[in-house]
C-alpha cells in the first residue's frame, strides 16, 4: 500500500503543496518540449514526403552540431561556419537522395528504415573522424544563468532555445501551408503516384525535405549543444522525440508540435515528481510508456482521423 | 440450383454510414440455400459494403442479419468464418509472400486442431492434419487446374491466376455461403468463361450457396438464380434475371435518369 | 557437386512436406551437423570456439527469435535487447535462488518468463501497426534496461550492477559456466540449443502456425476474414519470439560472456540483431544464421584489415572507420539484395538445380 501511495498519490500531493514549483517544472518541461517538437518535425517532414522513418534524424543533429563546432574551432567566424554547415547539410540531402533513396525507390518501409540506420552509423563514424569524438563545448553567447519572473526560475538557455525552435516550427508550418513548394510537398505526402502524374518532381521534393530536416537538425544541434556540449549523446537525446511521433502521429505537423510539448512537460514532471519515488533516470522511458498507454486508448494519435479500412 | 430452398441468410433493414456518407440504407433481402444470388448496381451502390456487412467486416448501424436461423446485428469476421462464410475480394487479398499451396492451405486453418507446440515438435495431430488437409487442398488445386503454380509465390502470378487462387482459398474452407466480390473483374473473355464454369461447378458439385457481385451483365444473367439491385445504397429491385431485366427502376439506374445530376453508371 | 533431383519423386504428401524434400539437402544437413558436433571442436582452437562459434549460436538464436516476430509475423520490433536482458536476469535470479535447478531448466524457464514479458509488450500490437508499433517496442527496450540497472534486486544487490554466472554443469560434471567450464562444453551446449530451437522454428513456420503468422504479415484484414484471430496470432508470435530471445540472452550472460551488465543489452544490441535478419533475410530460418555469421565476422575482419594491409591506425580511428563501413555496407546490401543472403543462397541453389542448362 505504501508503495502504491508513493507512486499514485504522493507526487500529486507534492504538486498541490508547492504550486509555484510545479509551474516552474512545467515551464521548464514545455520549453524543453519545444525542442522535441522541432526534432519531431524533422521526422514528420521526411516521413510525409518520402514514407521513410528516418532513424538518422538523431545522428543528423549530432553531425550538424559537430560540423558547426569543428568549423568554429578551426577559426572560422560564426556566420561563415553557419553558412558552411548549411551547405554541408544540403550536400548531405543530395547525397542521401542519390545514393540511398533513389536506388531503393519502391522498396518496403522496413527496408527504407534500415537504410537510415546505415546512414546513421555512417554519419556517426564520419563526424567523429572529421571532428574528433571528445565533448566540444559550444558557446553561442547566450547567458546561462536563470531568469526570475514573479518568483519563478526560468533557465535562459532553455528560453532562447524554445524561442528559436518555436520560430522555426511556425516558419515551417507556414512554409508547408502557404508556399508552392509546400503544397507540392503535401501533394507528395498524400499520394506519390498522383503527385508524379501531375508533374511534381519527386526526387527534388526528397532533396528539399531532407535538406530542411538537415537544417532542423542543425538548429536542434546548436541549441542542445550549447547546453550539453557537443557530444555523441546528442544523437540519443534526439531519440526522445520519438514518443512525440506516436502521440502526434507520423504525418501530422500540429501533432508533432502539441505532442512535443506534452512529452517535454510529462518528462520533466516524471523526472522531478516521480523520479525520487521510483528511481532516477525515469526520463529515459517515461514519455515512451506514457505514449504507449495513450495509444491503447486512441490508436490514431492526437490528431489522426479514424482510419476506415477497406477491402 | 435450388432457387426454392430454405433461407440460409436474411438481412433486414441494414443501414451503414461512413462519417456522414450513407453507404447502405434499409436494405433487406435473403439468400436461399443452394442458389447463386447476384448483387448488382452502378459503382458506389454499396455492393461491396453489403458483403462486408455480411461477413462482419463492417458493423451496420441498424438492421439485423439472420444466418442459419440465428439473428444478430453483427458477427466478428472470424466468427463469420467459423460459421461457414468465406469470400473473395474485389482487389485480390492474397498473402503475397506465400505460395499458391500455402495460400490455399490457410483456408483450412479453421479445421486444423494442432497448436504451436505440436507444430514445433511436428508430432501428433499437427503432422497428421498437415497431410490430410493437404489432400483436400490438392483436390481443389486439381479442380481449379492450377497444379503448375502450386509452389510459386502468388505475388509473381498474373492477375487471372491470382483470382483463381483466391477462389481456391475460399473453397478450402468448404463454406456454406461463398461471397464473391467481382470474381471476373479485369478478365478477358476466356478467363471469364473459365471462372463462370468454376462458379457453376462449385454450386452444383458441392451445393455451395453463392452470393456474387459482378458488373458483366451477360455473366450475371446467365449464372444467377436471383438478383438484388442496389443503387445509392438502397435496394431498387429483387427478382429473377428476367424480372430484373424488365424492371424500369433498374433500367433508369443504369441509364442514369433516376437521379438529379444524372451521374449514373 | 551434383545437385540434381532427377529421379527423386515424392509419392506422398508427407514426403513432399518433409523438411528437406531434396535428397542432397538432407545429406548436406546431416553432414553439417556431423561437422558441427565432431569436426569443429576437434579442429578449432579455444579462441575460435569461445569468441566466434559460441556468440554465433547465441546471436543466431536471437536473430531467429526476432525473425519469427518481424520476418514471419510482420511485427517490427526494436526491443530485442530489452528482451535479451529479461532472459539474462531471469536466468541469473533463478540460478542463484535455486542452486539445485538443472541449468537447462533454468534457461527454459528464463525463456518462458521472457515470453510472458513479450506477451505483455505485444498487447499494443492489436491497436497499432508498423512504425507506431516499432516505437512502442522502444518503450519496452528503455524501460526494461532501466529496470535492470536501477532495481538492485535483479542483480542480487551487486555493487557494480554486473551479474556473474554461478558455476553449473550438465550431466553432472561437464561444467558450462564457472571457472571449470571448458570452451568445448560451452560450444556443444550452445550448439544444441541453437540446433534444437532452429528445428522447432522451422517446424512451426512450415506448419499451420507459420501460415497464420505469414497471413497476418501479408494482409491482416484478409487473414481475419478467413478466420485467423489477429490478436492471439500476434501475441503468440511475440511470445514465441521472446522465448527464443530470452534464451539467447541467458546464453549470452551465462555461457558467452559469463558476467554481464544490463547495458550490454541496450538499443544498439536491438539494432545489431535487426541488421542480422535484414542482411540474412527476413522470413528465413537460414537467413537468421547467415546474418548472424556476417555481423559477427565483419568487425573481426575490419579489425584485422589494417594489420593485413600493413597499416598502423589508431584504435579510435578503427572504431569510427568501422561505423562508416558498417553503415555503408548496410545500405549497399539493401540496394543489392533487399531479400538478404538467404535469397542469394536460394537463387544459387536454383541455378545449380538446372546447371548446366541456364533455363
Amino acid at each position: 500500500m505504501h508503495i502504491l501511495y508513493a507512486i499514485l498519490i504522493g507526487p500529486f500531493v507534492t504538486m498541490a503543496r508547492e504550486p509555484a514549483f510545479l509551474i516552474e517544472v512545467l515551464i521548464g518541461g514545455l520549453l524543453a518540449g519545444v525542442m522535441y517538437s522541432l526534432v519531431a518535425l524533422g521526422f514528420v517532414l521526411i516521413y510525409k514526403a518520402s514514407g521513410v522513418f528516418n532513424y538518422a534524424q538523431g545522428t543528423m543533429v549530432l553531425f550538424a552540431a559537430l560540423t558547426f563546432v569543428g568549423m568554429l574551432e578551426a577559426g572560422l567566424p560564426v556566420l561563415l561556419s553557419l553558412i558552411a554547415v548549411i551547405a554541408v547539410m544540403i550536400v548531405l540531402a543530395f547525397a542521401v537522395e542519390r545514393v540511398v533513396l533513389r536506388p531503393l525507390v519502391n522498396q518496403s518501409e522496413i527496408i527504407l528504415f534500415m537504410s537510415t540506420l546505415g546512414i546513421s552509423y555512417f554519419l556517426v563514424g564520419l563526424g567523429q573522424i572529421l571532428w574528433g569524438g571528445d565533448v566540444h563545448p559550444l558557446d553561442i553567447g547566450i547567458p546561462s544563468g536563470p531568469l526570475t519572473v514573479h518568483g519563478i526560475l526560468i533557465n535562459q538557455l532553455d528560453l532562447y532555445a524554445a524561442i528559436v525552435a518555436g520560430t522555426l516550427v511556425v516558419a515551417l508550418a507556414l512554409f508547408f501551408q502557404k508556399t508552392r513548394v509546400g503544397r507540392a510537398l503535401r501533394a507528395v505526402a498524400d499520394d506519390h503516384q498522383a503527385a508524379m502524374s501531375v508533374g511534381i518532381p519527386l526526387k527534388q521534393i526528397w532533396v528539399v525535405t531532407w535538406a530542411i530536416a538537415g537544417l532542423v537538425a542543425l538548429a536542434a544541434g546548436i541549441m542542445w549543444g550549447a547546453s550539453l556540449g557537443v557530444q555523441f549523446s546528442l544523437a540519443l537525446v534526439a531519440l526522445k522525440a520519438l514518443p512525440v511521433l506516436i502521440l502526434g502521429g507520423f504525418t501530422s505537423i500540429p501533432g508533432a508540435i502539441v505532442g512535443g510539448l506534452i512529452v517535454g512537460a510529462a518528462e520533466k514532471l516524471g523526472e522531478v515528481f516521480w523520479g525520487p519515488v521510483i528511481g532516477s533516470g525515469v526520463e529515459d522511458w517515461f514519455a515512451y510508456i506514457l505514449a504507449l498507454i495513450f495509444l491503447l486508448f486512441r490508436p490514431q494519435g492526437l490528431f489522426g482521423e479514424r482510419i476506415i479500412e477497406r477491402v | 440450383m435450388h432457387p426454392n430452398g430454405d433461407v440460409l441468410l436474411r438481412v433486414e433493414g441494414i443501414a451503414l454510414a461512413f462519417g456522414g456518407v450513407k453507404a447502405l440504407a434499409d436494405v433487406s433481402f435473403d439468400i436461399r440455400k443452394g442458389e447463386i444470388r447476384a448483387i448488382i448496381g452502378p459503382n458506389g451502390a454499396g455492393k461491396s459494403s453489403m458483403l462486408n456487412v455480411i461477413n462482419g467486416f463492417y458493423r451496420p448501424h441498424a438492421g439485423s442479419i439472420t444466418y442459419k436461423g440465428r439473428t444478430a446485428r453483427h458477427m466478428r469476421p472470424h466468427q463469420a468464418a467459423q460459421a461457414g462464410i468465406a469470400r473473395t475480394f474485389q482487389n485480390i487479398a492474397l498473402f503475397k509472400g506465400m505460395t499458391t499451396l500455402d495460400n490455399i492451405m490457410t483456408g483450412r486453418l479453421l479445421k486444423m486442431r494442432g497448436n504451436f507446440l505440436l507444430d514445433a515438435l511436428h508430432v501428433g495431430p499437427a503432422r497428421r492434419d498437415e497431410t490430410a488437409h493437404r489432400a483436400v487442398v490438392e483436390q481443389i488445386i486439381d479442380f481449379l487446374e492450377i497444379q503448375a503454380i502450386r509452389k510459386v509465390p502468388v505475388g509473381r502470378l498474373p492477375y487471372g491466376l491470382q483470382k483463381r487462387v483466391e477462389l481456391g482459398r475460399a473453397l478450402a474452407a468448404e463454406p456454406d455461403l461463398l461471397l464473391l466480390d467481382e470474381p471476373m473483374a479485369g478478365m478477358n473473355f476466356e478467363e471469364k468463361e473459365d471462372m463462370s464454369r468454376f462458379i457453376l461447378d462449385v454450386n452444383e458439385e458441392f451445393g455451395t450457396t453463392i452470393a456474387l457481385i459482378e458488373h458483366d451483365m451477360g455473366v450475371v444473367m446467365d449464372i444467377s438464380s436471383r438478383i438484388v439491385v442496389l443503387d445509392y445504397g438502397r435496394k431498387i429491385a429483387d427478382g429473377t434475371p428476367d424480372e430484373v431485366r424488365r424492371d424500369q427502376a433498374v433500367i433508369d439506374a443504369y441509364l442514369g435518369v433516376a437521379h438529379d445530376g444524372g451521374k449514373g453508371a | 557437386m551434383l545437385y540434381r533431383e532427377v529421379g527423386q519423386f515424392r509419392t506422398s504428401y508427407a514426403a513432399d512436406q518433409a523438411i528437406f524434400p531434396i535428397r542432397q539437402d538432407r545429406i548436406g544437413m546431416l553432414a553439417l551437423l556431423l561437422v558441427a558436433y565432431i569436426a569443429v571442436p576437434l579442429v578449432a582452437n579455444e579462441y575460435w570456439l569461445s569468441t566466434i562459434f559460441v556468440p554465433f549460436f547465441v546471436f543466431s538464436l536471437a536473430a531467429l527469435g526476432l525473425n519469427i516476430l518481424t520476418g514471419y509475423a510482420g511485427q517490427l520490433s526494436l526491443g530485442t535487447g530489452g528482451f535479451m536482458a529479461v532472459g539474462a536476469f531471469t536466468a541469473y535470479k533463478l540460478a542463484t535462488a535455486f542452486p539445485g535447478l538443472n541449468i537447462v531448466l533454468v534457461f527454459v524457464a528464463a525463456g518462458i518468463v521472457t515470453a510472458l514479458v513479450g506477451l505483455l509488450f505485444g498487447i499494443p500490437s492489436l491497436r497499432i501497426k508498423g512504425f507506431y508499433l516499432a516505437v512502442a517496442t522502444l518503450a519496452a527496450q528503455f524501460f526494461l534496461i532501466w529496470l535492470f540497472v536501477k532495481v538492485a534486486w535483479f542483480q542480487n544487490y551487486s555493487a557494480s550492477g554486473v551479474i556473474t554466472a554461478p558455476p553449473r554443469a550438465v550431466f553432472g560434471h561437464f561444467f558450462v559456466t564457472g571457472p571449470e567450464a571448458r570452451p568445448a562444453y560451452k560450444y556443444w551446449f550452445t550448439l544444441t540449443f541453437a540446433a534444437v530451437l532452429a528445428l522447432a522454428a522451422k517446424n512451426m513456420v512450415r506448419g499451420a502456425t507459420g501460415r497464420k503468422w505469414m497471413a497476418i504479415r501479408d494482409m491482416d484484414i484478409a487473414a481475419e476474414i478467413i478466420g485467423i484471430r489477429p490478436l492471439s496470432t500476434k501475441l503468440l508470435a511475440f511470445a514465441v519470439s521472446s522465448f527464443y530471445i530470452g534464451i539467447a540472452g541467458a546464453l549470452w550472460a551465462f555461457i558467452y560472456t559469463a558476467s554481464v551488465e544490463a547495458l550490454a543489452f541496450d538499443i544498439d544490441r536491438s539494432f545489431q540483431i535487426l541488421f542480422m535478419i535484414i542482411i540474412g533475410g527476413l522470413g528465413s530460418i537460414l537467413g537468421s544464421f547467415l546474418g548472424a555469421a556476417f555481423i559477427i565476422l565483419l568487425p573481426i575482419f575490419l579489425n584485422n584489415l589494417p594489420n593485413q594491409l600493413g597499416l598502423h591506425v589508431g584504435v579510435a580511428l578503427v572504431t569510427n572507420l568501422q561505423d562508416i563501413i558498417y553503415g555503408a555496407l548496410i545500405v549497399f546490401f539493401l540496394i543489392a539484395e533487399p531479400n538478404g543472403l538467404a535469397a542469394l543462397w536460394r537463387i544459387g541453389k536454383e541455378k545449380l538445380r538446372l546447371w548446366p542448362f541456364p533455363h
